[in-house]
């Protein structure tokens, strides 16, 4: 086992197709997040598992009653975002449970319901679905089934989600919508590690179950000037991140820098002038920064990973036109991931990468 | 939150006076019970369970009871103490097991190395587990159905699954059964009876069932189903539902665990804290079996065993084969982050199933290492002669990502792909369409 094949196999010629990590997104960092200038400025460079560990541990130190745990989350989770964790606040607070997720869901609402904090990880958003019955039957209803006696407020989610390159159906999925569909929720998902450290503690804190689902793909790809300090991202508070007049790109997570890409691309070789929004919160999602952009725009394009029919874009385009009517120049566009389970050699295939967004921009505008 | 707490409060006073009765239940009527001890042949009428009554009152510790012992032909130095245990297996048979094996062991060192240069996207090895693979496999007809989680490579390998399908697979080519879909070691082969494999957990272990159900219902069968599992997904909910179904529907299924002490980092202490795999079985009305999983004779023969226990009873058994993950978890993982080098290593050597198997052979005279060498260099040169051939092939047309949705594709995925041609005729150069096929 330990004599290495490497010699043998570079015998062979080299690569006949494309290397498997290729990335379909560049990175745009954020230049001046409100975080950042909120906190005053003290920030330490840091990628997107780096700035979730940094939150963790900042709520670990200061709430007694917080603990973390998630299948091979003891050693540091297979991401790394809990490592030195275990060490430091010992293995009562940060432990491996056993792998099931449906427990792991059913134990996070019990920590919660007693009022103690629960971070609860899953290893894979692909995963979640044994625990579905608990996440949307359980906790998202606590609350409001016994008229507001018990509730698992104090629970938070973390679960890896997204396109990664060489995935699969298993390790690539966008589960966001399925859940969104749950009244009781809140549903995050970060774009870099400025917003995951300020939206997981915005979660943890905030007193309603919430899921931040994380794109595993940014977890090392993104770095950006973290506050070291203790902040909060605001749920339901979507980012403009680029200004634009002819049309209005909105999307989430990886797919915003896609996005970002796309509207650079547009000014340069098209001149037209995308306005870039980050929805972030998926739920609730912020109404009036998404209609304010359409009625300015008048065109529109939701981009998401997750399967075009009944992925969230569905939910944004109905809103969108039944608000926003009569200021439309042409249909809400969707550019999504087809509606095929998520494949593994076809993935380049299967993204709404920036050539899909960018040919359905030049439709729009000339619709 | 206040709410919460006086809430507590208050279930903390009830359970406070209920204990205080129950002991003064205790001293009246209890010590009473305790002197007239009634009869063990007085059972029970209830519907839950038919039982003694007894009236010394006791909790049962899971220490009570012994743990399952761990059967076993050979031991470390490939020595059959008890000659009534040795299967009487041919050379050819024996020589077959011991290929299979090495084959399997090479082929994983290739693989394994071939993910690391990006050749292929991703891989498992089945290190540590040969045995646990081939001494099952062995003991089956190839009619019996396969169920597997995806560290069962070597039960391929024995049904002749062959070296260009698994590097196929691996690549995803045109070639591949499973067409592109899967990340690589996601195997299948109907025409073995081996169901393509799922990375979900424990998703297969239901499913096992039900299809050993409608076997059994079929005239004359005279096929099992085998559903190979993990410990650690043995603590999945479908887990749990698995073993009940197979025990209350009397399903011919062998549930067989791989207890290989490792569920990515997880040491199975932490993943249960019972005598293992085995000893649920009795809790679901189920037979049971522990094996040392590095002993191919030993997995041979209980696994001999349990099929015709199943066939002939119709009901399950729960076989749990005890290994080590010699390897890491798969490409993702570097295991050394949680357990020691020395750990791994005796299990790769002195305890692994080839050293034990090889030892056996050389006793009985059927070992050469001329032939041995030969064989590894032959697969060896085969494996890199396939990465070359396979990597070349072209991928399926990308068409195919929208095949095999529904039976048939429906007209709004018609639509997509329609939708998606013209995008790439108008976008050739941004497409890697040359690396598929047209």
């Amino acid at each position: 086992m330990k004599k290495s094949f490497w010699p043998l196999l570079n015998t062979l010629k080299s690569r006949t197709t494309v290397p498997w990590c290729r990335s379909h997104f560049t990175y745009y960092p954020d230049k001046s997040p409100k975080e950042v200038i909120s906190t005053g400025n003290v920030t330490e460079k840091m990628n997107m598992v780096q700035a979730i560990n940094n939150a963790m541990d900042l709520v670990l130190a200061k709430d007694p009653t917080a603990i973390l745990f998630g299948e091979d989350v003891g050693f540091g989770g297979v991401f790394r975002c809990s490592v030195n964790l275990r060490d430091k606040y010992g293995k009562d607070r940060v432990f491996n449970t056993p792998l099931t997720e449906q427990g792991i869901a059913g134990f996070a609402i019990g920590v919660a319901n007693v009022g103690s904090t629960a971070i609860a990880e899953i290893q894979f958003a692909d995963y979640i679905f044994p625990a579905f019955d608990q996440i949307v039957n359980e906790a998202a209803k606590y609350r409001y089934r016994s008229g507001g006696l018990f509730d698992c407020g104090s629970l938070t989610f973390r679960a890896p989600c997204g396109a990664v390159g060489h995935g699969a159906l298993y390790h690539s999925q966008s589960p966001e919508a399925y859940f969104a569909h749950t009244p009781g929720l809140k549903i995050v998902v970060p774009r870099g590690p400025v917003k995951a450290k300020g939206l997981l503690l915005a979660c943890i804190r905030d007193p309603n179950p919430c899921i931040v689902f994380e794109p595993k793909t940014l977890y090392r790809a993104a770095v950006e000037e973290v506050p070291t300090d203790d902040y909060v991202s605001e749920l339901g508070k979507a980012d403009i991140l680029r200004k634009g007049k002819d049309v209005t790109l909105i999307g989430w997570g990886t797919q915003v820098h896609v996005l970002l890409e796309v509207a650079e691309i547009a000014k340069k070789e098209h001149q037209i002038d995308c306005e870039v929004i980050d929805l972030v919160s998926i739920m609730p999602w912020d109404r009036d920064t998404v209609y304010n952009s359409v009625k300015k725009t008048g065109r529109v394009i939701v981009a998401h990973e997750a399967p075009l029919t009944q992925g969230f874009g569905a939910e944004l385009a109905a809103s969108i036109q039944e608000k926003c009517f009569l200021h439309l120049e042409a249909p809400v566009k969707r550019v999504a991931g087809w509606d095929t389970p998520f494949p593994h050699v076809f993935e380049t295939f299967y993204l709404p990468d920036k050539y899909r967004c960018l040919a359905a921009i030049k439709d729009l505008v000339n619709y | 939150m206040s709410l919460i707490r006086q809430t507590l409060k208050h279930f903390a006073r009830i359970n406070g006076i209920l204990a205080k009765r129950l002991l003064s239940l205790d001293n009246a009527n209890v010590q009473n019970r305790y002197n007239n001890s009634t009869s063990t042949d007085d059972p029970s009428q209830f519907p839950g369970a038919k039982a003694p009554f007894v009236s010394n009152l006791k909790l049962i510790e899971h220490t009570d009871y012994d743990a399952i012992p761990i059967y076993r032909v050979m031991d470390s130095d490939g020595y059959i103490s008890d000659d009534s245990q040795d299967p009487q297996l041919s050379k050819e048979v024996v020589q077959k097991m011991f290929n299979d094996m090495v084959q399997l062991n090479t082929m994983d060192k290739i693989l394994y190395e071939s993910q690391r240069q990006g050749r292929i996207s991703f891989y498992m090895t089945n290190f540590g587990e040969e045995a646990s693979h081939i001494g099952s496999a062995a003991a089956l007809e190839m009619r019996d159905l396969i169920y597997g989680q995806y560290r069962e490579a070597g039960v391929l390998v024995w049904r002749g699954f062959r070296i260009d399908q698994f590097i196929d697979q691996c690549y995803g080519n045109c070639d591949d059964d499973g067409r592109g879909k899967q990340m690589p070691v996601h195997y299948g082969s109907k025409e073995l009876n081996f169901v393509t494999i799922s990375s979900p957990l424990s998703t297969q272990m239901p499913q096992a069932v039900g299809a050993a159900y409608a076997m059994k219902l079929r005239p004359n069968n005279d096929a099992c189903v085998v559903c190979y599992f993990g410990e650690g997904a043995a603590s999945e909910g479908d887990a749990h539902a698995a073993f009940n179904f197979a025990a209350t529907l009397q399903c011919p299924v062998i549930m067989f665990c791989r207890n290989n002490g490792f569920a990515i980092s997880t040491p199975s202490h932490e993943q249960y804290k019972g005598d293992g795999i085995a000893a649920r079985a009795h809790g679901y009305g189920m037979a049971t079996i522990r094996v040392d999983g590095t002993d191919v004779f030993a997995v041979y023969n209980a696994m001999k065993l349990a099929r015709k226990y199943v066939l002939r009873e119709n009901k399950p058994v729960v076989f749990e084969a005890m290994a080590y993950r010699v390897g890491h978890h798969s490409t993702s993982d570097d295991s050394t982050a949680y357990r020691s080098a020395d750990e791994i290593e005796v299990w790769n050597s002195k305890e692994h199933p080839l050293s034990k198997l090889k030892s056996y052979m050389v006793r009985k005279g059927w070992f050469n290492e001329n032939d041995e060498k030969e064989f590894v260099k032959d697969v060896r040169k085969k494996v890199l002669k396939q990465i070359n051939v396979s990597e070349k092939k072209l991928k399926p047309n990308w068409k195919e990502m929208f095949e095999g949705v529904y039976s048939e594709i429906p007209a709004h995925l018609k639509e997509q792909m329609k939708e998606l041609e013209s995008h790439i005729n108008t976008h050739r150069n941004h497409y890697p369409v040359k690396n598929f096929q047209e």
